[in-house]
Order: C-alpha cells, then sequence, then structure tokens
C-alpha cells in the first residue's frame, strides 16, 4: 500500500499523459478505460518487460512517467494497433507506445533502428541500407539485363525496370533489402508489372519503401523522408504513389 | 498493391491460374499485414488478398488463419522490433503467430510485406515448423509459368522444380 500511494503522488508532477492527450483527437480516449483487460488479452507483447498495455496505460494514468521512462516495453509493442480494435473505447494505446519512445534521448534509442534512420537520412535515396543513387541504377540495370538476355520471351516482351520514367501513371517503391542483399528477388514484380501492362517508374530518389525514422519516433526525420517520397513522385507527375509492401 | 493484383486478375490482364497445385494439393496460408489490412484498408483489402491467392494455388488449397483479416495478430515484425535488439522477446511476441500457423496445417505462409517475411521466416526455423514463407510475387509468377530460376529462393523443395507452362506464350 505504501508504494501504491508514493507512486500516485508522483501525479501532480507528470505531464507524459496530457502532453500525449493533447495530440490525439479525442485525446486518443486515453482517459476513459474501463480496466476490461481485452487489449492485454489478445496482445501478443503482453508479458514482456513486465508489461502489458492495460497496465501501461494505467501506469500512465497515475502518473508513473518515470517507470514509463525506464520500461523497454515501448519497443517490444510493434504498434500493430489490434488493442485497439478490439478496445470497447477504442483507446490509442499504440499512439500512448509511440509517444513513450520520444521520452527516450535520441542517442540512447535502440542502435539498430537509429543506425537504420540515420543512414536513410545522408542517402538521396532514403535506404535505410545506404544504397546510393548510383548502386541502384546499376544494380536494376544488371538484374533486367541478365533476364532478358537468358528468355527472349522477355526480350520481346520488352521487359523493362524504368527509373525516373516521367508521366508514368505508378510510383512503385523498393524495399531496399532486394537490391542489396537478393537482387533476383526484383524481377517476379517487374514482370508481373509487364504483363498487366502497367506504366510504372522507380525513382532514382526517394525509392525506398522503409521508414526507420518512424519507428525512432523522430517526427522530424520520417517527415523528410515521407516529404522526399512525394517529391520526387510529383516531380514525376506520376498519379498513384503504389506501395509494394 | 493487393487491390491492383486483384484488379489485374479480373480484368484478365494477369492470367494466374491454379492448374499446377490441383494434384501437389500444397497448401498455403496468409499473413495479412497490420499495416496494410488493419491500420490501412480493413477487410476489403484482405478479401482481395484472399482473392488473388485462391486464385493462384486454388480455392481448395488455401488456409486461413484464426483470428485473421483486421482481428490478425501481429507477427511482431512491425514497429523496428526486426532493429531493435531485443531478439528474445520478439521471438516470445511471434510464438503466438507460430501456433496460428502451425495450427492450420499448412505447408508453406505467404507474408505480404519484408517486415513480415522476414519475422515469420526466423519464427519459423526457431520454433522447428520449417514452413516456408513465400513472397505474393513468387506465386503469381510461379502460376503463370515465368518464375525464373533465381528467382526461387524461398520456395520449398517441393517447388523448386515446378515449372508450370508460360500462359502468355500459348496466347491468340
Ligand atoms: S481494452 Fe480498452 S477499455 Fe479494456 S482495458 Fe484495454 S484500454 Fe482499457
Ligand atoms: S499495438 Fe502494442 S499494445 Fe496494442 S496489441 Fe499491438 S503490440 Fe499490443
Amino acid at each position: 500500500m505504501t508504494d501504491e500511494a508514493i507512486k500516485i503522488s508522483g501525479k501532480k508532477g507528470s505531464y507524459f499523459i496530457d502532453m500525449v492527450k493533447t495530440l490525439l483527437p479525442e485525446g486518443g480516449n486515453l482517459n476513459l478505460c474501463l480496466t476490461c483487460g481485452a487489449c492485454s488479452s489478445g496482445c501478443p507483447a503482453t508479458g514482456l518487460a513486465g508489461m502489458d498495455p492495460r497496465k501501461f496505460l494505467r501506469m500512465a494514468a497515475l502518473g508513473m512517467d518515470d517507470e514509463i521512462k525506464a520500461s523497454k516495453w515501448p519497443w517490444m509493442c510493434t504498434m500493430c494497433q489490434r488493442c485497439i480494435y478490439v478496445c470497447p473505447m477504442k483507446i490509442d494505446i499504440p499512439q500512448l507506445v509511440f509517444n513513450a519512445r520520444t521520452l527516450t534521448p535520441r542517442e540512447d534509442r535502440p542502435k539498430g533502428i537509429r543506425d537504420s534512420c540515420d543512414m536513410a537520412l545522408k542517402v538521396d535515396t532514403c535506404s535505410a541500407m545506404g544504397c546510393s543513387v548510383e548502386d541502384f541504377e546499376f544494380v536494376v540495370g544488371d538484374v533486367l539485363e541478365e533476364i532478358r538476355e537468358a528468355d527472349p520471351f522477355w526480350e520481346e516482351r520488352d521487359l523493362q525496370a524504368p527509373i525516373d520514367k516521367e508521366g508514368a501513371e505508378f510510383f512503385v517503391n523498393q524495399n531496399s533489402r532486394e537490391p542489396m542483399t537478393e537482387p533476383e528477388e526484383m524481377a517476379p514484380l517487374w514482370k508481373i508489372l509487364n504483363l498487366a501492362g502497367v506504366n510504372w517508374t522507380y525513382g532514382s530518389k526517394a525509392w525506398t519503401g522503409e521508414n526507420y525514422c518512424l519507428f525512432m519516433a523522430d517526427n522530424e526525420s520520417w517527415k523528410k523522408i515521407v516529404t522526399m517520397q512525394t517529391e520526387q513522385t510529383e516531380k514525376l507527375r506520376c498519379k498513384t504513389y503504389l506501395n509494394t509492401e | 498493391m493487393y487491390e491492383y493484383y486483384a484488379k489485374w486478375i479480373r480484368e484478365g490482364k494477369l492470367k494466374v491460374n491454379s492448374d499446377w497445385n490441383k494434384d501437389l494439393k500444397i497448401k498455403f496460408t496468409v499473413q495479412d499485414p497490420c499495416q496494410i489490412v488493419r491500420k490501412s484498408f480493413g477487410d476489403p483489402i484482405a478479401d482481395d488478398l484472399r482473392y488473388v491467392v485462391k486464385s493462384v494455388v486454388g480455392e481448395e488449397n488455401f488456409v486461413d488463419m484464426t483470428p485473421n483479416k483486421s482481428n490478425n495478430y501481429c507477427c511482431g515484425g512491425g514497429g523496428g522490433f526486426l532493429q531493435s535488439g531485443f531478439k528474445e522477446e520478439r521471438l516470445a511476441y511471434g510464438k503466438i503467430k507460430d501456433m496460428q500457423i502451425k495450427a492450420t496445417g499448412a505447408d508453406y505462409c505467404i507474408a505480404g510485406c519484408h517486415n513480415c517475411h522476414a519475422q515469420i521466416h526466423e519464427l519459423s526455423e526457431h520454433y522447428g515448423g520449417h514452413y516456408p514463407v513465400v513472397h505474393l510475387w513468387t506465386l503469381i509468377c510461379l502460376s503463370m509459368g515465368v518464375l525464373g530460376e533465381n528467382e526461387r529462393t524461398y520456395l520449398g523443395e517441393d517447388l523448386a522444380d515446378i515449372y508450370p507452362p508460360n500462359v502468355y506464350l500459348n496466347e491468340d
């Protein structure tokens, strides 16, 4: 009991949940919890780091900001939103989690995510694996040539993997994993687009499908990447941004 | 992306068919990516995804997970979990997904997103299920007879040497 009283008294100095409420429409419904537990019982992250979504929300409501800041659990919740889906009050726990990630100073956030975000910010392609414009153009051209040489069918169908084709209908994004580690896995999609008669293009810049800055909860940086993707799509006058994920 | 695959199949542009699996009867299940289904487009896109999968592997060879679509469990590959360094916790998170997949009895799990693919692939190895995890584009190309030799990394042994006829060659 003593413990409990001390923790609740911390409420006076607590701003975290109030801060998050101001960011969300309807305050994310964060003060409507019925403590029914539907969220926790259907959350795959329940039990990790001694936490579950209901408990996390209760701790925030009780003003246990220090404990929330110290917990690694916000990095184990995938923000998959299943809890909102099953919650009778549609409480936005994932946004609470997203904002809890910002409580950790940038340099202390998980290195793997931070490195991927930083790398994407360094290259025009926004590739989290640091794939440059030149590398991308080379590897795409290389795979394409190989397929066309190996099978006259694709020569006949004029299989292409255009980069910066202006006025194409679709701007197609690409996860870095293929060009960097398994380039031949790009080809099936090209074949599908060719056979469906689709007018599409990659961009030399901002072709990346991934955005680790978002997972980092680095708002300025993830917005920068999305802006670059939008700009490249508009520059090429493509009608539709096609997410291949 | 699935809504376009579905559209192009409906319009007859993508001539997929499931004849190759009539006798093989290889069973497939599919992971609904949270990002696309629950978080963005909801059940209609999950239905399109199923339409594509069934067109490609055969209606009778598709087994759904329970729960599914918007109510599906996340596999644990999202939100940066794969890069966060918490491997043990990530595998624990994915246990429920692995059990869900095994409960379908399917030979393959189709993953529609890169994070799901990497995570479920690792779950399949870690928990000993050893079911192959494939991208949808691989199966679409396979079914049309245009999947190349180098594009089969994620197929299991049972499909590694299956080359159905190229449906676009016998046109006219
Ligand atoms: S499902 Fe909603 S109402 Fe129930 S405990 Fe979780 S957050 Fe509270
Ligand atoms: S968003 Fe986080 S808390 Fe909610 S169900 Fe998914 S993993 Fe659990």
